[in-house]
């Protein structure tokens, strides 16, 4: 087998192993919750419904089988595709995660190329620079990065739809309402990222390589753009991978300071209501959006750094 | 013919108030067309500093003065930034030690090459790629257009470098100046790098080479210039300063540089290579290469050690050598083969019952920082190892410790110092006193002083060759310097691609290698031309 | 035996790196230098302990007594920072509320850490399939955001001071689990590692005396920057109503209810938050000046 097919292989099951291990989490959760489900399925009170109605949903839902058996059929139907579910909408849980995906990655994609953007331009145009530049944008980063998001966003909604009356106060219509959310979650993350790019982009002035760039007579530009901003990649190429991540936690925050609808919404009413199917539903689907992510990242890695193309590291037989 | 650089009277300060510093002080120097001046010293002498000025790159933050700094008749102390961008490259080209690293990892050899062609717009864009491969051929890269398509890392360490001194010259500078350019390579290798330089130099480049080595230096150097402590102590034409040196200081370095045609004075024990103490019998190692294949890193390598011998190891990078040291020291086990100690299984036993007789065996590592736990003081080093030896906790332990320390050349004021703090020279003395805590009867150094300056590992090597008098220590010495080998070895084994292509008594080995690889090895190393006359 | 081969005198001696070597390698030694940045950021910290330790003290106001009379009165000099829809002080809310906070960022981030340990330190000393089993099921939680992995374990335990400590700790696990685990294999490949295994120092002493103290080390400098994000998550779960009780002084709470009034009473809001930002800068200017401290201790 081709070293490619098996790299291939290995991650596929790796992957196998993510997505089942992040189901089994959720199976475990759902019976761990205190209370029963069926109460939920009525509407949150235990004394609600007759014994017969209980009864007819406990069969319904399965829920009087042995442990096993329930958690072989919830493997069975996640395999076929179906997600279960919702207790409180009564809905397929595939249904509303796919009714609610668009606005969130509509938000997160947004912000996703304000973060790249920011962090490029100040990385780039600051790293390397005299110590006061460099000073007052570390300052202004760090200050960025350490104020929390929701209030964050509380300020810009104070200042820019209460006062300036400049953007709509809630809902997902139109651009307008996409810009306040977009930069509230950008601000943080892409200052985080502009750092990193710039401690890359310093350290990788440092090196020799660096020096012998210089001593062929490139101007600072020729030196960022075709040899340190290459380096300051790597690790910002790790970071942009758990950003997506946090982007996802972040829009939980940012959907309710805004009022918009979305994903982020769905989980806290999943969580808030104790509808487990579709907290399940959501941890799958992040876990797939990190697998994908990894997948990206580990891509990018290879693109960006030759020496990881060939060869792993030499490994000890017995070992 | 007027010089193309002139320095008269460098200054090169770093830091400011109390922590202000001068690296270089005081130095004056000119380099003319299709001639070679040599810069030597150890490490911290200011010679990289003053190397890195002629640029225009010495370090930001450096307080640069000269009385007189000319390039090409022009006033270099007057240069902004964009005037040297133009020197750099086109008339002063720079190479450096490492060319790993010296390299951009990330870009294919070709594009580094061809950098200073665009930078100085030398050619139009289309030809860039024609002249990259002209200029890899004249530097002695074969297949030129393949290397240029690959990256620094898929070239060996001799074809990388020649890639670098290819790029330094793309632009045709009048001037290469060379930083250590051959240190990092294996002695063969370093032979070739000196030649295409000579080569170089003449087809009319003028050359600065810096070194720590004056041998290396000798078959270059129309004039060598010997830096300690930023200034110039002796400076004249090479075979004077290396055949009537005047200063104390060039006499010491001199003195210093074992000499690879000197043989050992010691006697060798009895019965040298009988194994009494440790044999070691077919000897394999196999790694697994990235593509799924086995690499024998060691290939059935045999030795035999008597108490009291040393056996010399010597072999160029990825020769085998550390890996055997590693497998006599039971830090590996061997895939094949066995090593046995006092005639008893050693590598065979589960590591439970090894380690009671580890004392016995002891190591010196290359890098004696990297093996201290980077907490502790000197006193926490020996006493760990003391503890293993059943020295009793207290006065004991502490009245032990200063013996060992006195017993390396070092004092009861370096206890509680902490291994940052102490000189290279210092840390393999502190090495090689916990290594003696447990009373060894064989110690494994692992190019103990490789990392040294010259005058430091004569006082290093001095150590070790009267500890091994005093205490009968036998000693299993790894070196790629052949030289140091020579001087210390009752018996040599000669590695290549690890296997043992040569294994004999010292002197017959030197004085008649019978074997290609080993004669090869033994022609390429520097020497200086005084010793070789006599 | 004690004859001693010092350096001969005129004999080159080799400088040791002094004060001297130190200062061009950290070009001006500002590595060493304490600045007035972490000078500030210590008084902001020693302020929010004191408002744990003794809120009273700096603020004699009861925080959860409600004025009806007061209500929505903008910041002046009888309430500093005003009063909210009941009427409650704010100023003594936000003081009061440090002691949430700082006892949520502490106590989260000391759990994960000890349980980042006990889950790091085994996979890298175990052998490889013991190894393999952790780090696959830490890879299983590092898929999921920290903040929905918090939820899920809200979603469990329900809400609640304790109950959102315990879940942000769990969510910070994964990641502590997988830097321990790190630093231990890089410790155990260690030369020093290895020399001591050549002494022949049993494997125990080892571990203790070497590889743990020295994966610890390293932690302190990620751990301190966790306090400041457990703060944040801490308040961001209270901000969603999952934190502590209703008319407990959280700074997350306080932001939550205080969006209801954003047109006409901005402070409501606006002051705990400024408190979380200032206490999550602090923590993290500290954290990098202990970075820069221990960096110029082993360079």
């Amino acid at each position: 087998m081709s070293r490619f097919a098996r790299a291939a292989l290995h991650r596929l099951g790796g992957a196998v192993l993510v997505l089942w291990g992040a189901a089994t989490l959720g199976f475990l959760a759902l019976h761990l919750v205190p209370g029963d489900p069926v109460s939920t399925l009525l509407g949150g009170s235990v004394t609600t419904g007759s014994a017969a109605v209980r009864a007819e949903i406990t069969r319904e839902f399965g829920l009087d089988r042995p442990l096993f058996e329930q958690y072989l059929t919830f493997l069975g139907r996640l395999l076929g595709g179906d997600l279960g579910r919702s207790y409180q909408q009564q809905q397929p849980v595939s249904l509303i995660i796919g009714e609610q995906l668009g606005p969130t990655a509509e938000l997160a994609l947004t912000a996703f190329g304000l973060i790249l953007l920011f962090a490029l331009v100040s990385a780039v145009t600051t790293a390397g620079r005299r110590r006061a530049v460099r000073g007052a944008a570390s300052g202004a980063e760090l200050l960025a990065i350490s104020t929390p998001p929701f209030w964050l966003g509380v300020l810009l909604l104070t200042l820019f739809s209460f006062h300036l009356r400049l953007f709509p106060v809630a809902g997902a219509e139109g651009w307008e309402s996409l810009v306040l959310p977009a930069v509230t979650l950008a601000v943080p993350f892409g200052s985080l990222l502009s750092q990193v790019l710039r401690e890359g982009l310093e350290s990788a002035l440092h090196e020799p390589f660096a020096l012998t760039a210089r001593s062929r007579g490139i101007g600072p530009l020729a030196l960022r753009g075709r040899h340190a901003l290459r380096h300051a990649l790597v690790p910002a190429v790790t970071l942009g991978g758990w950003l997506v991540g946090g982007l996802l936690g972040g829009t939980v925050l940012v959907e309710t300071v805004f009022a918009r609808p979305g994903l982020g919404r769905v989980a806290l009413d999943a969580v808030t209501g104790h509808d487990l199917p579709v907290v399940i539903g959501l941890i799958l689907l992040s876990a797939a959006v990190y697998l994908v992510v990894n997948t990206v990242v580990d891509g990018l890695y290879l693109l960006i750094d030759p020496r990881l193309r060939g060869a792993g590291p030499v490994r000890e037989v017995a070992a | 013919m007027s010089p193309i650089i002139e320095l008269e009277g460098l200054n090169v300060e770093f830091g400011h108030g109390r922590r202000r510093t001068t690296a270089v002080a005081g130095v004056s120097l000119a380099l003319s067309a299709g001639e070679c001046l040599a810069l030597v010293g150890e490490s911290g002498s200011g010679k990289s500093v003053t190397a890195r000025t002629l640029v225009g790159l010495t370090a930001p933050g450096a307080a640069v003065r000269a009385e007189r700094f000319l390039v090409e008749g022009r006033d270099a102390a007057a240069f902004g930034e964009r005037e040297w961008r133009r020197v750099r490259g086109r008339t002063v080209g720079l190479v450096l030690q490492d060319a790993l690293s010296a390299l951009d990892p990330l870009r294919r050899v070709g594009a580094e090459v061809g950098e200073p062609l665009l930078a100085h717009r030398v050619l139009p864009k289309a030809e860039v790629p024609g002249r990259v491969e002209e200029l890899l051929r004249d530097v002695g890269v074969p297949e030129p257009a393949g290397r240029a398509r690959q990256y620094p890392h898929q070239l060996s360490g001799g074809l990388r470098q020649r890639a670098l001194i290819a790029s330094a010259l793309a632009a045709g500078p009048r001037v290469l100046v060379a930083d250590e350019p051959t240190t990092a390579l294996d002695v063969t290798v370093q032979a070739q790098v000196l030649d295409l330089l000579g080569e170089l130099k003449a087809k009319g480049t003028a050359l600065l080479l810096i070194s720590h080595d004056l041998a290396v230096v000798a078959r270059l150097a129309d004039r060598i210039a010997v830096m300690k402590d930023g200034r110039i102590v002796e400076s004249g034409p090479a075979e004077r300063v290396l055949g009537a040196p005047e200063h104390p200081y060039t006499r010491v370095l001199l003195a210093a540089a074992p000499d690879p045609d000197r043989p050992a004075a010691e006697a060798a024990p009895a019965d040298p290579g009988t194994g009494r103490l440790l044999t070691a019998r077919g000897l394999v190692k196999r790694y697994r290469t990235p593509d799924g294949g086995l690499r024998e890193a060691v290939a059935d390598v045999s030795f035999g050690l008597a108490p009291g011998e040393t056996l010399g190891i010597v072999g160029e990078s990825g020769s085998g050598k550390s890996t055997t040291a590693q497998l006599v020291m039971g830090m590996l086990a061997p895939d094949a083969g066995e090593v046995l100690l006092d005639g008893r299984p050693w590598s065979a036993l589960p590591e439970r019952l090894r380690r009671p007789a580890r004392s016995a065996v002891q190591l010196v590592h290359q890098d004696p920082l990297a093996s201290f736990d980077p907490r502790f003081t000197v006193r926490r080093i020996l006493a760990e190892a003391l503890a293993v030896a059943g020295v009793a906790r207290g006065a004991a332990r502490r009245e032990r410790a200063v013996e060992l320390l006195a017993q390396v050349g070092l004092g009861e004021q370096h206890l509680e110092r902490r291994p940052h703090g102490l000189s290279g020279g210092q840390r393999q003395r502190v090495a090689i006193a916990r290594a003696l805590a447990t009373g060894p009867r064989l110690l494994v150094c692992d190019e103990p002083v490789s990392a040294l300056d010259v005058s430091v590992q004569a006082q290093v090597l001095e150590l070790l060759a009267r500890l091994r008098a005093e205490l009968g220590l036998a000693m299993l010495f790894i070196s790629h310097d052949l030289a140091v080998v020579r001087q210390v070895s009752d018996r040599v084994l000669v590695m290549k691609d690890g296997r043992a292509v040569e294994y004999g008594p010292a002197e017959r080995v030197f004085r008649a290698p019978e074997h290609p690889y080993t004669r090869q090895l033994l022609a390429a190393v520097p020497r200086l031309p005084a010793r070789s006359a006599a | 035996m004690t004859s001693s081969v010092a350096p001969a005198p005129g004999a080159p001696s080799e400088p040791a790196p002094g004060p001297a070597a130190r200062t061009v390698r950290s070009a001006g030694g500002r590595a060493a230098r304490l600045r007035p940045g972490a000078l500030l950021a210590a008084l902001v910290l020693a302020v929010a302990v004191l408002a744990c330790a003794w809120p009273g003290l700096l603020a004699p106001a009861d925080p959860t007594a409600a004025d009806p009379v007061a209500a929505l009165t903008p910041p002046g000099a009888e309430h500093w920072l005003g009063t909210d829809q009941l009427g409650r002080d704010v100023y003594a809310r936000v003081v009061h509320g440090a002691r949430y906070s700082l006892l949520i960022g502490l106590g989260a981030t000391a759990l994960s850490v000890l349980a980042g340990l006990l889950v790091g330190l085994p996979a890298a000393l175990s052998g490889r399939i013991g190894d393999q089993v952790a780090m696959r099921a830490v890879d299983v939680l590092l898929a999921l955001p920290e903040l929905l992995l918090a939820l899920l374990v809200i979603a469990v335990v329900g809400p609640g001071t304790g109950n959102a400590l315990l879940a942000i700790a769990i969510a910070a696990t994964p990641g502590f689990a997988r830097l321990v685990r790190g630093q231990a294999m890089v410790v155990r490949g260690s030369e020093y590692v290895r020399a001591a295994t050549a002494l022949g120092v049993p494997r125990t002493a080892v571990v203790l005396r070497h590889v743990l103290p020295n994966t610890l080390g390293p932690l302190t400098v990620p751990a301190t920057l966790a306090v400041g994000t457990a703060v944040v998550s801490g308040a961001a779960l209270s901000f969603l109503g999952l934190g502590p009780k209703a008319p407990a002084p959280e700074w997350g709470a306080m932001l939550s209810q205080g969006r209801d009034f954003l047109s006409t009473a901005w402070w409501i809001a606006v002051f705990p938050g400024a408190a979380i930002t200032a206490v999550v800068v602090a923590i993290t200017v500290l954290g990098r000046q202990l970075h820069r401290c221990l960096e110029g201790r082993t360079p």
